[in-house]
C-alpha cells in the first residue's frame, strides 16, 4: 500500500492526502461517479508536496530518514553494486562480529575489498547485527581485511552506517578504543585507494574507525557527527527530547560537512529517500564510487598517501596569533 | 591552635571536591583533611592515601622535564567557533570563561624540553580547560608536537586527559582523532618512540585515538580510562558494572596498559624508558 510508506512524523500531510486519494478511488469504484478530475488534482498536490517537503528537510528530519527502518543497508548495496561478493568472517582473536561485514567482490570486473557496517531489518536480525553497533572484533576484522586488500593490491570501499561503537562491558574489556585508534592510524598508511561512503548514520568514532579514506562521500540523507543528537541534547539541554535542536546546532548536514572539507561529495538519493528505490540509490552510489576510483587509480602510491595525509591534516579551524 | 580549628569552617568539601581551594582539601578516598601546601608540594597527590588530584598543565610539565629546559611552542594557536555553536551558552563565551579561569588559551600546552638530558617533544592536556575536550586547536597543537618529534628525530610524550570530543566543534572535533593518529603512523614508521601517559580521566575520542597508540602506555593510579562513559554503558546494557571498571588497575589487569606509575615516580620511570628506547635510535639517527 502506497500510504504505508509515509511513516515519519513530518510525512503526515502526505499520509493524509494519500488517504483522501484512496477514499475518492473507492467512492468512484462503488458509485460509478466520475471523480477523475479530483483524483488528478490530489495526485498533483501530492507531487508538489513531496517536492516541497523533501527539498526542505531539517537536520532532524534527515536523521529520521537516515534511520528509516526500510532504508537500504550495506548488504543491499553490496548485492546491487558488486558481483561475486565472498563474505569473510572473524578477527582471528576472539570472535565474529556481524555488525561489520566484509570481503572481496568485483566492481565491473575489477577486484575490490568491500567492508560495511550492517544493521538488522527485524528483531532477530538485530540481535545478530547488534543494531549496527560494532564490538572491537568488528574493527579488528575490518583492519584484517584491509591489510589483505593492501597485500593483494585491491582498492578498499567502506560503507558507513552505525549509531556508534557498542558501549558495553565486554567492548571495554577488549579495548574498543584501541581497536578504533589502530584502525584510524593504520588506514592512513595503507598503500591502496580507500573510498568511504556514509550511507546512513555516521556515528562518531564508531564511524571513523573504518572511514579514514582518500575520498569520503555521503548520501544526501545521511549524517556524520561527533555525537548523536540525542547524546548532545542530554548533555547540553539535559533532555534527550531536545535532539532536533542539537541536530541543528551540530551542523552535520551534508552541505556543512562539504563546507568543512569532511566530505568530498554528496550523493543524491531518490525523492523521499533511498528506501523508495533501492536500485536507483545503488546506481547513484555505484556511479560515485566509479568516478572516485577512476581519479584515485591514476595516483602513484606516494601521491595517494601524501594526499590522504594532507586531506586530514587540514581539517579543523583555529586561530593563530603572532 | 588555629591550625587545628580551621577544618570545621572549611567549605571545600561541599561541591567542587576535585578542585582544592582555600587552605584545606578533603581526600575523596579517605575523607582525610590535607593542608593545600602539602598537597601542592606533593604534585597534588594525597601523601597517605595516594589519591591523585588533577594537576595543572604547567606544574605537570615542570614535574617531568629537566629544570629550565622547556621551551613552549605554538602558544598562539587558539580555538575558533566554526559551527557558530549556540546551545545553552555560546561557545566563544565558554572559551573566554575557561581562559580566564585557567590563564591558558586552550587545553594543550606543548613544546620541546629535555628529560634526563634527552630531548623530547612534550604535550600535556589540562583537564581544567573545558574538561580537556579535543577541539581543532588542541588537535593542531598535538599534531605539530608529533610532527616536531619527526622533524627533530626525538621521542614524543603526550600526557593525556580528556572528557572526549569538543562537541561545540562538531565533526571537526572528530577529525582531530584522524589528524593526530595519522601523524603517529609517520612517527612510528620513522622508528621514533611515543609514550602516552593516561591521567584521570582519559575517555572517548581521545582514548580512541592518540591516547591508545603509545609504544608504551603508562597510567596514573586509579584514573578513569575508557571509551564509553560508565553511565552510558549502564543505561545501554542494564548491567551492573564490575568492581573497579575502567580504572587504571582494571586496564592493567586486562592487559590494556603497560604500567601504572604514581605521579611522584613518573619522571624517573619515563627517563628510564627513554634511555632504553633511544639508545640505539640515537646511534642510527
Amino acid at each position: 500500500m502506497e500510504d504505508s510508506i509515509y511513516t515519519l512524523e513530518f510525512e503526515k500531510p502526505l499520509r493524509e492526502l494519500v488517504k483522501q486519494l484512496h477514499t475518492l478511488e473507492t467512492l468512484s469504484e462503488e458509485s460509478n461517479v466520475d471523480v477523475a478530475e479530483e483524483i488528478d488534482a490530489i495526485e498533483a498536490k501530492i507531487e508538489r508536496m513531496k517536492a516541497d517537503i523533501y527539498s526542505n528537510l531539517t537536520a532532524w528530519q534527515r536523521v529520521q530518514l537516515s534511520r528509516h527502518p526500510k532504508r537500504p543497508y550495506s548488504l543491499d548495496y553490496i548485492e546491487r553494486i558488486f558481483t561475486d561478493f565472498e563474505e569473510l568472517h572473524g578477527d582471528r582473536r576472539f570472535r565474529e562480529d556481524a555488525a561489520i561485514v566484509g570481503g572481496p567482490a568485483f566492481l565491473d570486473g575489477e577486484p575490490v575489498m568491500v567492508i560495511g557496517q550492517q544493521k538488522g531489518r527485524n528483531t532477530r536480525e538485530n540481535l545478530k547485527r547488534n543494531f549496527g553497533c560494532p564490538h572491537p572484533e568488528g574493527y579488528r576484522k575490518a583492519m584484517r581485511l584491509m591489510g589483505m586488500a593492501e597485500k593483494f593490491k585491491m582498492p578498499i570501499i567502506t560503507l558507513i552506517d552505525t549509531p556508534g561503537a557498542y558501549p558495553g562491558i565486554g567492548a571495554e574489556e577488549r579495548h574498543v578504543a584501541e581497536a578504533i585508534a589502530v584502525n584510524i592510524r593504520d588506514m592512513s598508511a595503507l598503500k591502496v585507494p580507500i573510498i568511504s561512503i556514509v550511507i546512513g548514520e555516521g556515528g562518531s568514532g564508531g564511524a571513523l574507525g573504518i572511514a579514514v579514506a582518500d575520498e569520503v562521500m555521503i548520501l544526501e540523507n545521511g549524517y556524520y557527527s561527533v555525537i548523536s543528537p540525542e547524546g548532545c541534547a542530554a548533555i547540553l539541554w539535559k533532555d534527550r527530547a531536545a535532539a532536533p535542536k542539537a541536530a541543528e546546532a551540530l551542523k552535520f548536514s551534508p552541505q556543512h560537512l562539504a563546507k568543512f572539507g569532511v566530505v568530498d561529495a554528496i550523493i543524491t538519493e531518490p525523492m523521499g529517500g533511498a528506501h523508495r528505490d533501492y536500485d536507483a540509490a545503488a546506481a547513484a552510489l555505484k556511479a560515485a564510487i566509479n568516478k572516485s576510483l577512476a581519479k584515485l587509480n591514476k595516483k602513484s602510491v606516494a601521491k595517494l598517501l601524501e594526499d590522504r595525509y594532507q586531506r586530514f591534516r587540514n581539517l579543523g579551524e583555529f586561530a593563530e596569533a603572532g | 591552635m588555629a591550625l587545628f580549628g580551621k577544618p570545621q569552617y572549611s567549605t571545600v568539601t561541599v561541591k567542587k571536591k576535585d578542585i582544592p581551594k582555600d587552605l584545606w582539601t578533603k581526600c575523596p578516598k579517605t575523607g582525610e583533611i590535607i593542608y593545600n601546601r602539602v598537597l601542592k608540594e606533593n604534585l597534588m597527590v594525597v601523601p597517605s592515601s595516594g589519591y591523585h588530584f588533577p594537576l595543572d598543565g604547567r606544574t605537570r610539565i615542570a614535574s617531568l622535564v629537566d629544570e629550565g629546559s622547556f621551551e613552549e611552542m605554538d602558544q598562539g594557536v587558539s580555538s575558533l567557533d566554526p559551527l557558530e555553536f549556540n546551545a545553552t551558552a555560546s561557545y566563544p563565551e565558554k572559551l573566554k570563561a575557561n581562559q580566564a579561569k585557567t590563564k591558558e588559551t586552550d587545553t594543550v600546552i606543548s613544546g620541546m624540553g629535555t628529560m634526563g638530558g634527552l630531548p623530547v617533544s612534550l604535550a600535556v592536556m589540562d583537564f581544567r580547560f573545558m574538561a580537556a575536550s579535543l577541539g581543532s586547536a588542541a588537535g593542531e597543537k598535538l599534531t605539530r608536537a608529533i610532527e616536531r618529534g619527526l622533524e627533530k628525530k626525538c621521542p614524543v610524550i603526550i600526557v593525556c586527559a580528556s572528557g572526549g570530543a569538543r562537541m561545540q566543534e562538531g565533526i571537526l572535533s572528530l577529525m582531530q582523532m584522524a589528524k593526530t593518529s595519522q601523524a603517529l603512523a609517520r612517527l612510528s614508521e620513522a622508528g621514533l618512540p611515543y609514550f602516552s601517559i593516561l591521567t584521570n580521566p582519559t575517555m572517548a575520542g581521545v582514548m580512541a585515538s592518540f591516547a591508545s597508540l603509545g609504544d608504551v602506555i603508562i597510567a596514573e593510579p586509579e584514573a578513569l580510562i575508557g571509551f564509553a562513559g560508565p553511565r552510558v554503558i549502564k543505561e545501554t546494557t542494564q548491567q551492573d558494572l564490575p568492581e573497579g571498571f575502567q580504572t587504571s588497575e582494571f586496564l592493567l589487569d586486562r592487559g590494556l596498559v603497560d604500567m601504572i606509575v604514581p605521579r611522584g615516580e613518573m619522571r624517573d620511570r619515563v627517563i628510564n624508558l627513554l634511555k632504553a628506547f633511544c639508545a640505539n635510535t640515537a646511534k642510527t639517527a
